[in-house]
């Protein structure tokens, strides 16, 4: 008896010394940055892990998070875990959470004072379940932008537009030259994000609020969303012509000016950058589309499931650390083109557009993205919606907004 | 396939019954056979039923991410039925489904009869029309996706050759995409069923040929009502392959179109896939996957019975 708990000590204090020294570590990390912009940011995160001495493997999947998603979990509800992934703010880990996958990082929140740090305090809500932490996050990406093409206004004959409605009422101008008016891409959730982006911008914050937050049928059916499906049909026939797949197609016709404008999320801002365009003189963005200066915080966090190996459990929290740390954020950041989730970090190099989000995000005037409140579930079905309403002319609005507010209703 | 017979050979059963006087129990007749079959059982009985039967009870749950029994009755099916989607993607399969079975059928044997006429290089054409099959249907689809494509596809070749108002462009039209992959589907597999129909050709006896000529008889007559009553075994086989294919038709539409323009081109099977992973509803696609379950078995239920139960 005394010799085997002797050598249990002699085996934890062993294994104590080899912890203590930065013993490497690999750790898997899964997620779906594979655009150049994205994979840039991610070498940045590699880099901050490998520097403290464990080792990151990357396992990018291609392919969007609607692929990668039910790869990473068939992988963890198949019991082959991986050390990290990526997933969307929101309810996307509801269940693998409340089924205990998850490791539980609110000893090192509180240690490190996430509470505190994150802002908006709405994203460490979304990682948090009965009072515990499970998720680190890592960025905000915001939804409600509308990038215009200087050029295209300008060969048009006519002003660039401060808000929505110029731009609709610009539209004829810009089709007499040969002009999209506005681009969307065929990709469904390109259609549902157009949509949701009208919502707060028409009918306002409360509104949103109610229907995506409460699940309230009566007020999806209400006359304030029907102004909105409106709204959709001026923004379905603006949009007739364009025939493109991919987000970044589309935000293309706008940076060649083949296009008028794009209601696009901040990441298409990397385009514009890409191709040497410099905001207020080749492009402007007008984030809420101009009438109600408003952002969503949605973005990307990082989950860690529950592994057997201590070791890399240590590793795992780690990384959950170097990901908030002051320096990785502003690296990670700025490469891709999101803002970080500190409020206490300095973004000097930020560029116009960016700083434009992040005196909103100051002010507060905010709401949460549709997949904090939506399941996947609900914004499928929405997808399945919006798709077919903005390919198909003879589609009424009202139609469309009974389907609407049935979907809302059967929301959970 | 690979499968074991129940019944061993002959000889097997002759060596097995050696013993002097031993009785052979029935439990024991053909030992080897049916030890050799078990694993096949298990797998058929483990994978195919229990998997089967799992999916279907748990298509009366709510099941989200991961699957729970926790019982909501029909809802999943009355939500099933009122999914727009859904009835779009039942309409697709009902005309990709009637269309692939005849033409694919009717061209396999044109194909067949022609091939059957003692034609030179009768190897080399048979290679050509059977080689788009080697081809998975994702790479099919992507061919046929620029191929069909108005900007560097057929179109535009007919268009560059001085035909300018030349339009097709069945990929982009709501109304005629599912006619779009109908297309390459059957490029891809109507060499397999010519493949099939040239066996059994080969297999009439001459002497039945000889006969009808004797008999003046003209040649389509007697394709028509002897030689093809005469095949119906290998029009069975076909039948069960083409129709096992149009069911769970998902890659090619994924590949083609990805159920676009809007849904105009989705079928059931992809309406299983994107629920049950995509939205992280269970138990939806679990229902979906239960109703093409069904009708599946509507139709080869009663037909299976009136081809096999006959024979008894």
């Amino acid at each position: 008896m005394r010799y085997r708990s002797s050598r249990a000590a002699l085996a934890a204090g062993a294994a104590f010394f080899m912890i203590a020294p930065a013993h490497a570590t690999d750790l898997e990390v899964a997620h779906w940055w594979t655009s150049g912009g994205e994979a840039a940011a991610v070498a940045e995160l590699a880099k901050a892990f490998d520097a403290t001495g464990n080792k990151w493997v990357d396992a990018a999947i291609a392919g969007g998070g609607n692929t990668a998603r039910p790869i990473m979990v068939s992988r963890i509800t198949g019991g082959d875990p991986m050390g990290a992934f990526q997933f969307n703010h929101g309810r996307q880990a509801e269940e693998l959470v409340a089924e205990g996958l998850m490791l539980d990082l609110t000893e090192l929140a509180t240690q490190e004072k996430w509470a505190e740090i994150v802002r908006p305090k709405s994203l460490l809500d979304s990682c948090t379940l009965d009072g515990r932490i499970y998720c680190a996050p890592v960025n905000i990406h915001s939804w409600q932008w509308l990038w215009l093409s200087n050029k295209a206004f300008e060969d048009a004959g006519v002003p660039v537009p401060t808000n929505w409605d110029e731009f609709v009422a610009a539209a004829p101008a810009l089709e007499a030259a040969g002009k999209i008016p506005l681009a969307i891409g065929g990709q469904p959730w390109q259609a549902t994000g157009t949509f949701n982006v009208l919502i707060p911008a028409i009918a306002g914050k409360d509104v949103f609020l109610k229907v995506y937050q409460d699940h309230d049928a009566e007020a999806a059916a209400g006359p304030e969303i029907a102004k909105v499906f409106k709204a959709a049909d001026d923004a379905r026939r603006m949009s007739a012509k364009s025939n493109v797949q991919d987000w970044n197609q589309a935000t293309n016709l706008v940076i060649t000016g083949q296009a008028g404008g794009q209601i696009m999320g901040d990441w298409a801002q990397g385009e514009f950058q890409v191709a040497g365009q410099v905001a207020g003189k080749d492009y402007t963005c007008l984030p809420g589309l101009g009438v109600n200066q408003l952002i969503s915080t949605g973005g990307d966090a990082f989950y860690f499931p529950k592994l057997d190996d201590p070791e890399k459990t240590k590793a795992q929290l780690a990384l959950a650390s170097t990901m908030l740390d002051p320096k990785t954020q502003v690296a990670f950041n700025l490469k891709k083109g999101s803002v970080p989730v500190r409020g206490d970090v300095d973004l000097a190099a930020a560029n116009d557009c960016m700083k434009k989000g992040l005196e909103i995000l100051a002010s507060g005037n905010i709401i949460p993205d549709t997949n904090q409140l939506n399941t996947e579930d609900t914004n499928n079905q929405l997808n399945d919606l919006f798709v077919e309403f903005f390919k198909t002319p003879s589609l009424t609005p009202e139609e469309a907004q009974k389907r609407f507010a049935e979907i809302i209703a059967n929301a959970d | 396939m690979a499968g074991v017979s129940p019944f061993g050979s002959p000889t097997t059963v002759i060596r097995m019954n050696d013993g002097p006087t031993a009785r052979p129990s029935r439990l024991f007749r053909n030992l080897n056979a049916k030890i050799a079959s078990i694993p096949m059982i298990l797998t058929a009985l483990v994978v195919f039923v229990g998997g089967t039967v799992w999916t279907v009870v748990h298509s009366f749950t709510n099941s989200r991410l991961l699957p729970r029994l926790n019982f909501v009755g029909l809802d999943q099916y009355v939500r099933l039925w009122s999914a727009p989607r859904w009835l779009i993607s039942i309409e697709n399969l009902l005309i990709y489904g009637s269309l692939s079975l005849i033409f694919s059928l009717v061209i396999g044997f044109v194909l067949a009869a022609l091939l059957d006429q003692k034609i030179r290089f009768e190897d080399t054409f048979r290679t050509i029309f059977l080689y788009p099959f080697a081809l998975s249907f994702v790479v099919t689809g992507l061919v046929w996706q620029w191929l069909l494509n108005p900007d560097f596809g057929v179109q535009s070749v007919v268009r560059g050759l001085g035909w300018e108002s030349f339009t097709f462009n069945p990929l982009y039209d709501k109304e005629l995409v599912i006619y779009g992959i109908l297309i390459a589907g059957l490029w891809q597999g109507t060499g397999l069923v010519m493949c099939l129909m040239l066996a059994g050709l080969r297999g009439i006896d001459e002497d039945i040929w000889k006969a009808a000529r004797v008999d003046g008889i003209p040649i389509w007559k007697t394709y028509l009502f002897i030689v093809i009553p005469m095949m119906r075994p290998v029009f069975v086989t076909t039948l069960v392959i083409i129709a096992s294919g149009i069911v769970r038709v998902y890659d090619l539409v994924v590949a083609q179109t990805s159920g676009g323009p809007a849904l105009a081109s989705e079928v059931p099977a992809k309406y299983v896939y994107d629920y049950m992973f995509a939205a992280q509803n269970l138990g939806q696609g679990f229902a979906a996957s239960t109703m093409m379950l069904l009708t599946v078995a509507i139709i080869i239920v009663p037909w299976a019975y009136l081809e096999f139960g006959r024979r008894r």
